[in-house]
């Protein structure tokens, strides 16, 4: 959690991630966000976030995201 | 044919062919030709009742085809369109009421507060209320009749290194002569169902506002938060049988770099233009596999050649480490290469990208000195007054014969579509307090804006204030302050030096 936490407050100081469950919703991510998110969990997890998994759900607070990583993580 | 002279002839023609057909439309409105067409001369009427005329307009409203009507009005009144938006930084938007001093600003109702908090004393018209004007024929008439064609239609705004945006200047001349040659291209008809991703604050809306009028073809407003989720994002291309895009190359690539074109395939699409930045051929090669039989187009040109100046159609495969050329000239217009000395390039040899044409604009608003400074007289022809736009762009004729993009000359770069200058980015961040010097440089592999600065300021308050006064394209990835900026010999800031130390970092 620690390193998503620093991935996405990297991208946001100003937002406090261990909160904030309405990232999309409140547009607080923008397209250019989820892809520099995308590459970065692949580079620090080494997980690779398919498509059908990049919805509005999975990236709406640090805790759903890091719930979808754990997930891709355990069916490697 | 008569001979064109004004936009709204497509308008006007159109809606006496399919006046039922819808024209503009998102996930929930639809507009008709009809209703475009009756919407947009009620709006013309209204601006001739309040006085406006050959005035710049401002519209001020949310990405919907409601402002697309509006456009229009305003060119029925006699006056041109403004652009902006609430993505804007308030900063900028000032900047541009400075530029204007605009007497009129459309608002909708998304707009309607923000517009109260700027130092703006003019008139604030509704959308909604103005729509409703009784339609004054003989007055549009009257305007229609004393127009010509250098006359302007609008006004965009793009970055400027001094930090003030500058106001292009188009007109039906240029904006006629360009839309007649990219339908060409792209090969638009009444069938054509775009699907427009571009803010339609800029030029690039042109390509589907126009075509669309011109063929009686149709226009899908696809929402913003889209480009965030690639499946949905096919999945509105599919549910609308979108069939033509032109977009922007990294929202291409959010489709392909995220592995959506593997799950699902835009079935309906067999025209893909793209353009602003270069397409990385790893990317394009999963467009081609995925969408075989389709037209891939690659586009460029500057704004102030009204949109897009040449085109290259794929004809071929290409290696991972070539560039898609940029092909060659739109027909009318003529691309000269020029070297340092304002002699024309060698075969093979590179040199800046200039245009001569009919689709030159006009210049910048309210900026002769600007304008002439990019806006010059053909240095090849020492005869008579010729002008031709002077981009700043570096290409180079390859061994085929094909127009090819080498660089930017200067600090101007392209980042998610957008033109920005790097000096703009940094004269905002050196008017914040407690900062000493900012300087930005471009990871041009990552796509990044790195701002390096120094002062007393914490990095979630320069991001911060970076927010609040850039667009969001314009706001720096990745901030990190130093205690010195390195600076050169001159005692300019080193960017060179920035470089090496964000490399090695």
């Amino acid at each position: 959690m620690e390193t998503l936490l620093e991935i996405l407050g990297e991208l946001h100081p100003e937002i406090d991630f261990e909160t904030h469950n309405s990232l999309i919703d409140d547009k607080i991510l923008d397209s250019f966000d989820i892809i520099t998110i995308i590459a970065e969990v692949n580079d620090q997890y080494g997980v690779a976030i398919p498509a059908h998994e990049i919805t509005p759900e999975n990236f709406n607070s640090a805790s759903a995201l890091y719930e979808l990583i754990q997930r891709l993580m355990d069916e490697d | 044919m008569d001979r064109q002279i004004n936009i709204l002839e497509y308008l006007d023609n159109i809606v006496k062919i399919c006046p039922e057909k819808i024209a503009y439309a998102n996930e929930t409105d639809e507009l008709s030709f009809k209703t475009v067409y009756d919407n947009a001369r009620a709006i013309g009427t209204f601006l001739h009742n309040e006085g406006r005329y050959k005035e710049p307009v401002v519209v001020f409203m949310r990405k919907h085809p409601d402002t697309i009507v509006a456009f229009l009005g305003v060119v029925y009144g006699g006056c041109y369109y403004v652009p902006i938006d609430n993505e804007m930084p308030r900063h900028r938007i000032e900047l541009i009421f400075q530029n204007l001093k605009p007497r009129s600003v459309i608002c909708d109702e998304s707009t309607a507060d923000s517009i109260k908090g700027f130092d703006y004393n003019g008139a604030i018209y509704s959308y909604d209320e103005i729509i409703k004007t009784p339609v004054d024929q003989a007055a549009l008439d009257e305007i229609r009749d004393k127009a010509i064609d250098t006359d302007p239609i609008y006004i965009v705004f793009t970055s400027g290194s001094t930090g003030r945006p500058k106001g292009v200047v188009a007109n039906h001349r240029s904006v006629i002569d360009y839309i007649e040659t990219l339908s060409e291209v792209l090969q638009v008809s009444g069938d054509t169902v775009f699907g427009n991703q571009t803010p339609l604050y800029v030029d690039a809306c042109l390509k589907e506002i126009y075509p669309t009028l011109k063929f009686g073809a149709k226009t899908y407003i696809i929402p913003k938060e889209l480009f965030m989720f690639p499946i949905k994002l096919v999945e509105f291309l599919n549910k609308y049988k979108i069939n033509t895009i032109c977009w922007v190359v990294p929202a291409l690539t959010l489709i392909s770099g995220l592995g959506a074109l593997d799950k699902i395939v835009p079935q309906y699409l067999h025209t893909i233009a793209f353009g602003s930045e270069v397409f990385p051929i790893k990317q394009f090669n999963m467009w081609r596999k995925a969408l075989p039989n389709a037209r891939f187009i690659n586009l460029y040109g500057p704004t102030e050649a009204t949109g897009m100046s040449c085109y290259y159609v794929v004809d071929r495969e290409f290696a991972l480490d070539e560039a898609i050329p940029i092909g060659r000239p739109f027909k009318n217009t003529e691309i000269l290469l020029l070297t340092d000395d304002n002699k024309p390039a060698k075969k093979g040899e590179q040199g800046e990208i200039c245009i001569r044409g009919t689709s030159l604009t006009l210049g910048y608003y309210n900026d002769f000195e600007r304008t002439n400074e990019v806006f010059v007289q053909n240095p090849l022809n020492t005869m008579y007054p010729e002008v031709i736009y002077r981009t700043g762009d570096i290409g180079r004729i390859n061994d085929r014969g094909e127009l090819v993009f080498v660089s930017r000359k200067d600090y101007q770069i392209k980042h998610m579509g957008h033109r920005i200058e790097l000096g703009e980015i940094e004269m905002v961040m050196n008017q914040m307090d407690g900062i000493q010097s900012a300087a930005c440089i471009f990871d041009n592999d990552k796509k990044k804006i790195i701002m390096y600065y120094v002062g007393d300021v914490s990095k979630a308050d320069a991001v911060n204030y970076c927010k609040e006064k850039l667009p969001r394209y314009m706001v720096p990835n990745l901030v990190e302050k130093l205690d010195v900026m390195p600076l050169t010999t001159n005692g300019k800031i080193n960017r060179l030096a920035l470089k090496e130390m964000y490399a090695n970092r």
